[in-house]
């Protein structure tokens, strides 16, 4: 593809462009967070489906609240925790279309965790994106469903104590015990290999919806650096030492790669 | 007489659902209701329909939300405590103007309080239940007929204002059974949804559908706008009977199923020479303040009739201008008050006796 | 017939409200204005059930039942319950097979029949119920076999279409009795 640039009429080759599923908007979001990243392997996803014109997203309450904003699809801004809920609707109200949630941790597994799970367990054929950054982002960085093990938090200030407030919830892992989930896989973007990865794992997760598979939910490890306390590079780095490990990316569910069909 | 069946008030509000177009059905299992979703359970499958069991009554508005939000007629059904859970989605649905048809059938409260009739939730109803400045169209039948043709009424004014309506039934309106023409009920066809999230199709800018405005002015705006269309309904779609009402002097006022019991005891009252009328509001959001107003000129008493500790007098002494005299003869818990009771207080009311 | 307000109460599982309901639609079918009230909840569940049904030339009112012309019981607790509130020359059908006492009303029309028993010995096991109300029709001059049969038509589902004559069976073994 090329592109007339400047004055001079110079024929030069695009090598990097926006996605046109997303609208041409600068994001919120702060300076080293990955839900911009996310954002565009969604948009990409959906450009190389070309769907976009049957596609309705669902954005969470949560710093990805204004997702509306940034998605060129039909957009659905939910209540707190309720886009499976949502998406159920819509998807049912017309099953030819493609549905997605885009959901933050204390929207997916705190306050929405009922939603999730039985979205899950009715294998709605609807596709799940889920940013695991193990913080409240948008209210100011109180404890997640997520949040590590002495993990400090604004509601954990002498880090997460789990005598007191319990362990962190590992959602690939329970939903994969599910029979009605399709596939559940749990991936990060910290880095190249690993966001090269989690784009497969996006688009398999419409490609399923597309052919009528069922529930997929992809759960991104995300950076949250203003929260953490850290810069840009080191939340990267703690993802690879603490999120990770607490974390282990993979795929969790896969029923149609093991052949198995839902009679 | 051949058309006529007799179905249950909880029945007769599903078959007019789909009558009116509704092939969406999303619910919880509570009584006294219990009805409208086994009717829906039936016959949604074999016409093509969704009938969906959620796993919590905030999981079946929110799938309301849903389908409203890609353009189609639905509905959901509870009582009071599950109507409590689906406060949140009533306000998400106000904010943004999203249609919905919402039935409860009302049990006694508050917390679980029981499963016998009431109409405790005619505060919840008609000042909000969720968070926010928002309205809903509130109507209460009072027969099986009502709660079928009100049910269609309920989706064509949904739609015209985009906003949740509600049937606010009881338990003995639920549950009750009398014949019901179905063939009688008109249908208007939903009207076109430009706003509707069904996909851009390439060939529109993307809808979007949201109740978050950040920026004060603009959900001020909004607000404006949304309580001007409220003052069209306000305008246009108050709905009463009037009972007796020509040369009252004391004038009772009910809905539902207080209504029934009231006119038995104001039949009694006339033969015993007593001038009493009855005022029944079918919509209870909008109120019949006007025609409240204009019975004040004659009456000197009004009897609020409820099954409650006295919700909708509030309605009637604000209608009225606090200048008549004012009576509650209510029952509650589940109780419902006889046609004796009403007809005590309608007595004490000829003697003056406000009690 | 001005308006007649008929109280049905027995236990759960005596095909309380099925009597109830053919009553309502009999009416119905002879264009007359209906309603039915069933108790509903835990109640309905081994206590005791009950149902209003009121038919008459007006409209209904109120279509709660707390002082009926009829009261049918069919077993002791509805007869103890329900026997005071029954109006002065109103009527109290009872099961006699079930119910050991008398009543004890002097103002009210008593009919005992022993329903229960009546249903066994015809081999119609369950329907002492609608022997009880062919007892009624009978009692208040209301039978009318076609309208029988029309509304046996509309309580009796189409799966279950095989009991329709047993239901009218019990009807005519309850009006010979």
């Amino acid at each position: 593809m090329y592109r007339k640039c400047g004055e001079r009429g110079a024929k030069i080759m695009v090598v990097f462009d926006k996605p046109k599923a997303l609208c041409d908007v600068p994001l919120h979001y702060c300076p080293g967070c990955t839900h911009g990243i996310v954002h565009r392997l969604v948009a990409e996803a959906i450009d190389e489906f070309d769907i976009e014109g049957k596609t309705i997203g669902i954005a969470p309450v949560g710093c990805s609240v204004m997702a509306y904003d940034y998605f060129n699809c039909d957009m659905i801004e939910a209540a707190h925790g309720r886009a499976p809920a949502v998406a159920t609707g819509v998807k049912r109200a017309d099953p030819s279309k493609i549905v997605f949630t885009y959901q933050g941790d204390g929207d997916l597994a705190s306050i929405g965790m009922a939603e999730t799970v039985h979205a899950a367990a009715r294998n709605e054929n609807i596709t799940i994106i889920f940013i695991n950054n193990a913080i409240y982002g948008m209210t100011g960085g109180q404890m997640a469903p997520t949040s590590l093990p002495g993990q400090v938090t604004q509601t954990s200030p002498y880090g997460r104590d789990v005598k007191l407030c319990g362990f962190p919830v590992k959602v690939c892992e329970m939903l994969s015990e599910l029979d009605g989930a399709e596939y559940i896989e749990r991936v990060a973007v910290n880095n190249i290999k690993n966001i090269n990865a989690a784009k497969k794992a996006i688009k398999r997760a419409f490609q399923n919806q597309i052919e009528g598979k069922g529930f997929s939910l992809v759960e991104v490890i995300s950076s949250c650096p203003t929260n953490w306390g850290l810069t840009p590079a080191n939340a990267l780095k703690w993802i690879d030492e603490k999120m990770i490990p607490y974390y282990p990316l993979g795929v969790y569910k896969d029923r149609s790669a093991k052949g198995e069909r839902i009679v | 007489m051949a058309d006529k069946v007799l179905m249950k008030g909880n029945e007769a509000i599903a078959e007019a659902a789909i009558i009116a177009g509704c092939r969406h059905y999303f619910g919880y299992p509570i009584t006294p209701q219990t009805e409208v979703a086994a009717y829906m359970a039936k016959k949604m499958p074999k016409i093509g329909g969704t009938f969906l069991q959620a796993e919590s009554e905030i999981a079946a508005i929110n799938m309301v939300y849903g389908v409203s939000s890609a353009g189609k007629r639905v509905m959901t059904s509870s009582s009071s405590p599950g109507i409590s859970l689906k406060g949140e989605g009533l306000s998400y649905l106000a904010g943004a103007d999203l249609p919905a048809f919402v039935v409860n059938v009302q049990r006694g409260g508050p917390g679980l309080g029981g499963i016998q009739p009431s109409q405790s939730d005619y505060f919840q109803s008609t000042r909000g239940g969720g968070h926010g400045d928002y309205r809903m169209i509130v109507y209460a039948p009072a027969s099986v007929q009502e709660m079928a043709s009100l049910t269609v009424k309920a989706f064509e004014s949904a739609d015209k204002y985009r906003m949740t309506a509600m049937i606010l039934a009881d338990g003995t309106m639920g549950q009750m059974m009398e014949p019901v023409d179905l063939a009688s009920l008109k249908v208007n066809p939903a009207p076109e949804k430009l706003w509707a999230t069904t996909g851009t199709g390439k060939k529109r800018e993307h809808n979007i559908i949201n109740s978050l405005y950040l920026k004060p002015e603009e959900l001020e705006k909004v607000n404006f706008e949304r309580y001007e269309r409220y003052q069209t309904v306000e305008a246009d779609e108050v709905m009463y009977e009037e009972y007796l009402m020509n040369d009252a002097e004391i004038c009772v006022a009910a809905f539902g199923i207080a209504a029934r019991v009231s006119k038995n005891a104001i039949n009694e009252a006339r033969a015993r020479g007593i001038k009493v009328g009855m005022i029944r509001p079918i919509t209870l959001w909008p109120f019949p303040k006007n025609v409240f107003k204009k019975a004040a000129e004659k009456a000197h008493t009004f009897i609020s009739v409820e099954l409650s500790m006295g919700q909708m007098i509030e309605d009637v002494k604000l209608s009225t201008e606090c200048k008549a005299n004012y009576l509650l003869c209510n029952r509650v818990g589940g109780m419902i008050p006889l046609p004796e009771q009403v007809l005590k207080c309608i007595e004490n009311a000829a003697k003056g006796e406000l009690k | 017939m001005k308006t007649t307000q008929f109280l049905f109460a027995g236990f759960g599982g005596q095909g309380i409200l099925f009597a109830g309901k053919f009553a309502a639609y009999k009416g119905l079918i002879e264009n007359k204005q209906v309603s039915w009230l069933p108790s509903y909840g835990p109640e309905m569940r081994g206590g005791t059930a009950s149902c209003s049904v009121i038919i008459g030339d007006e409209p209904v009112g109120s279509p709660i039942v707390s002082n009926p012309d009829v009261l049918i019981a069919m077993n002791l607790p509805s007869l103890d319950r329900y026997e005071d509130s029954v109006v002065p020359d109103g009527m109290i059908f009872a099961d006699s097979s079930l119910i050991e006492r008398k009543v004890r009303r002097s103002d009210v029309k008593v009919f005992y029949i022993p329903a229960t028993k009546l249903a066994d010995e015809n081999g119609i096991g369950k329907l002492a119920n609608m022997i009880i109300v062919g007892k009624i029709l009978k009692e208040m001059n209301e039978y009318n076999e076609e309208s029988v049969i029309a509304a046996l038509k509309k309580v009796v589902s189409a799966k279950h279409a095989d009991m329709l004559d047993i239901n009218l069976k019990a009807i005519k073994v309850g009006f010979d009795n």
